[in-house]
């Protein structure tokens, strides 16, 4: 025991050594924009020489920054509003059928998620300006809804198949229609996972860059396509200042969402 | 609310190419207790659920008084359901799984509320109406489910066997306890199950199904002594299917051109226990057992077969000195030697 104490301590050092090395690689991309958001410079420099607020200020004092915002939280709201309702429908259908033809609807329904963006948002740009929707935000929303289906699909469906389907006959004999089962009986006991897919829907609609860039005009502009441009067009650390506040609001709701479900 | 009759009109059933009604039929009175009894596959649960409004008929009618309900949704058809797995909702307590019908039915609060208690206190569940469903044991929840499917005054009640999850004693005593509620309520009801003593306590008449058909429809007295198919004989316990010749009559009046049926525990060592127009089967004893209540031997009949003898301890008297090889006779009376037409040995 005692000669195999340091061996195994040892292994325990190295383990959680690499863990905490591959926690660091994911994190410093991100983190490294946040010293150069409080930068007093005008470029972005690492690491800055004096720092200030300056670029926080010159965000929320920008016109074009704030509508930007306000059109990305609409189209995030609405993006998840319209797609959980319709995931959930989708997997309760697909788990109803079962076999071959759930299987078939899946693919179809699941096909957005792992076409290339690009591809997408072309094929998208053509179907929209048939409906002459272009750089209308009704033709970014639906192009966020096709997205964000696919990631509520893939949170709903492990959690309908776990769910016990007699209690939807149940609750029919006892007399509810189908609205009322679904209302007072699915929605309820899969409340945790719906969140959860309410907030992957929503996160999809607030980091999709191409969708936006090819079908939003620049009135109604979301954040990335808004950040996007602006790294194109001027660098300035306002885009770092951004990318942190997003980070913290992102990172927020997520870690509110989790710390209820665990509790 | 009054309880009615069920009709069910030629109802055919196929997934692909597994033909799970075949042309059904069956008329079950308002106020009966009648038992769906068959193996697993035999169509029982899958008949339950069309009346229930879960599967729909590929053809056929059913009716609930003189209503067609073949094309009623679930929730339109005013029938309590008992699930094998009781199908109780976990996010809510007792009470709001038991007032959930009258809720649904718009019912003011109080007089729910007062309702589902009244219910509760009829399966024997005061007390527990704010428990959670997850802090109850299996016949608890079992009580929770009949108290759910009846608080509504359902005019038909379908149970599909409700009782599988439970052990033994348990299962025993709630047959008594689901009948006697039956027999004050009086609802029609059809209850699954695959077991056939639960079948003979419980019912006023039970339907033997097998592959899609009802096999036997009668009450549990001609069921189990005056089965109509070898299938039903088997099914509904230890059957001796003799052929035709293996039997002679006692009085040597000319014996059956039939194949016979005779129950295990039918039979008697001693001829004079047997009238004249009795049975009597010859051959060598095989083997023998002593189960406690009974002794179990097992003859082998001239021709080869087998039969099951069954001899109550109380009039044994002899069994412990019989040597297995040795030639035997058992003998059984008439009224209980029955002839199955069409079916062979």
């Amino acid at each position: 025991m005692l000669e195999a104490y340091p061996q195994n301590r040892l292994a325990r050092i190295l383990l959680w050594s690499f863990a905490a090395l591959v926690m660091a690689f994911l994190m410093l991309p991100t983190l490294v924009v946040v010293p150069l958001s409080f930068s007093a410079s005008n470029l972005l420099e690492f690491p800055p020489h004096a720092y200030s607020l300056r670029w926080y200020e010159n965000f929320f004092g920008s016109a074009t920054w704030m509508a930007a915002l306000r059109t990305s939280l609409i189209l995030g709201t609405l993006t998840a509003l319209i797609a959980v309702p319709f995931a959930l429908l989708a997997c309760i259908s697909m788990n109803r059928l079962g076999g071959k033809t759930a299987a078939a609807i899946q693919s179809v329904l699941l096909t957005p998620s792992i076409t290339p963006g690009i591809l997408l948002a072309i094929g998208l740009f053509f179907v929209l300006a048939a409906q002459h929707l272009i750089g209308t935000l009704l033709g970014v929303l639906v192009g966020h809804v096709v997205l964000a289906v696919p990631v509520a699909c893939i949170v709903l469906l492990p959690a309908l198949a776990r769910f016990d389907w007699n209690q939807v006959q149940a609750a029919r004999s006892l007399g509810a229609n189908w609205a009322r089962a679904i209302g007072g009986i699915i929605v309820p006991q899969l409340r945790i996972s719906l969140l959860s897919a309410t907030l992957m829907a929503f996160l999809t609609s607030l980091d999709e860059s191409v969708i936006s860039i090819f079908i939003a005009s620049g009135r109604n502009s979301t954040m990335p396509k808004l950040m996007f441009l602006s790294l194109r067009d001027q660098i300035d650390p306002t885009i770092a200042a951004i990318s942190t506040l997003w980070t913290v609001i992102v990172v927020a709701v997520v870690l509110i969402v989790t710390l209820r479900q665990k509790s | 609310m009054k309880s009615l009759a069920i009709t069910i009109e030629s109802v055919h059933k196929a997934y692909g190419s597994y033909v799970a009604l075949d042309d059904v039929s069956l008329d079950i009175q308002a106020g009966e207790f009648l038992t769906l009894l068959g193996p697993s596959g035999s169509g029982k649960t899958t008949l339950l659920m069309a009346l229930a409004g879960f599967v729909r008929p590929d053809s056929g009618k059913l009716f609930l008084g003189d209503r067609d309900i073949t094309r009623l949704p679930p929730n339109k058809r005013d029938i309590g359901i008992v699930f094998q797995n009781y199908a109780l909702f976990p996010h809510m307590n007792v009470l709001a799984n038991v007032a959930y019908p009258l809720v649904l039915r718009k019912v003011p609060r109080a007089e729910a509320r007062q309702r589902a208690l009244d219910t509760l206190a009829r399966v024997k569940l005061d007390g527990l109406a704010e428990r959670n469903i997850a802090a109850l044991s299996g016949g608890q929840r079992q009580r929770v489910a009949l108290a759910r499917a009846i608080v509504f005054e359902p005019r038909v009640m379908l149970m599909d066997e409700p009782l599988s999850a439970l052990d033994k004693n348990l299962r025993e005593t709630m047959q008594y306890e689901i009948r006697r509620l039956h027999d004050h309520l009086r609802i029609t009801t059809i209850y699954v199950t695959h077991d056939q003593r639960e079948a003979l306590i419980m019912s006023d008449r039970i339907a033997v199904m097998n592959s899609g058909r009802i096999q036997q429809i009668d009450t549990p007295q001609r069921i189990y002594d005056r089965p109509s198919t070898r299938f039903v004989a088997e099914f509904m316990g230890e059957a001796n299917i003799v052929a035709p010749g293996s039997a002679r009559r006692i009085d040597g009046a000319e014996a059956s051109h039939e194949t016979l049926m005779i129950r295990a525990e039918s039979f008697h060592l001693d001829a004079k226990l047997v009238g004249g127009d009795g049975v009597a089967l010859e051959g060598i004893l095989r083997t023998k057992a002593f189960r406690g209540e009974n002794w179990l031997l097992t003859l082998a009949l001239d021709g080869g077969q087998e039969v099951l003898v069954c001899i109550p301890a109380a009039l044994a008297g002899g069994c412990a000195e019989l040597a297995a090889g040795q030639r035997m006779t058992a003998y059984a009376p008439a009224a209980k030697v029955h002839a199955i037409p069409g079916a062979t040995a």
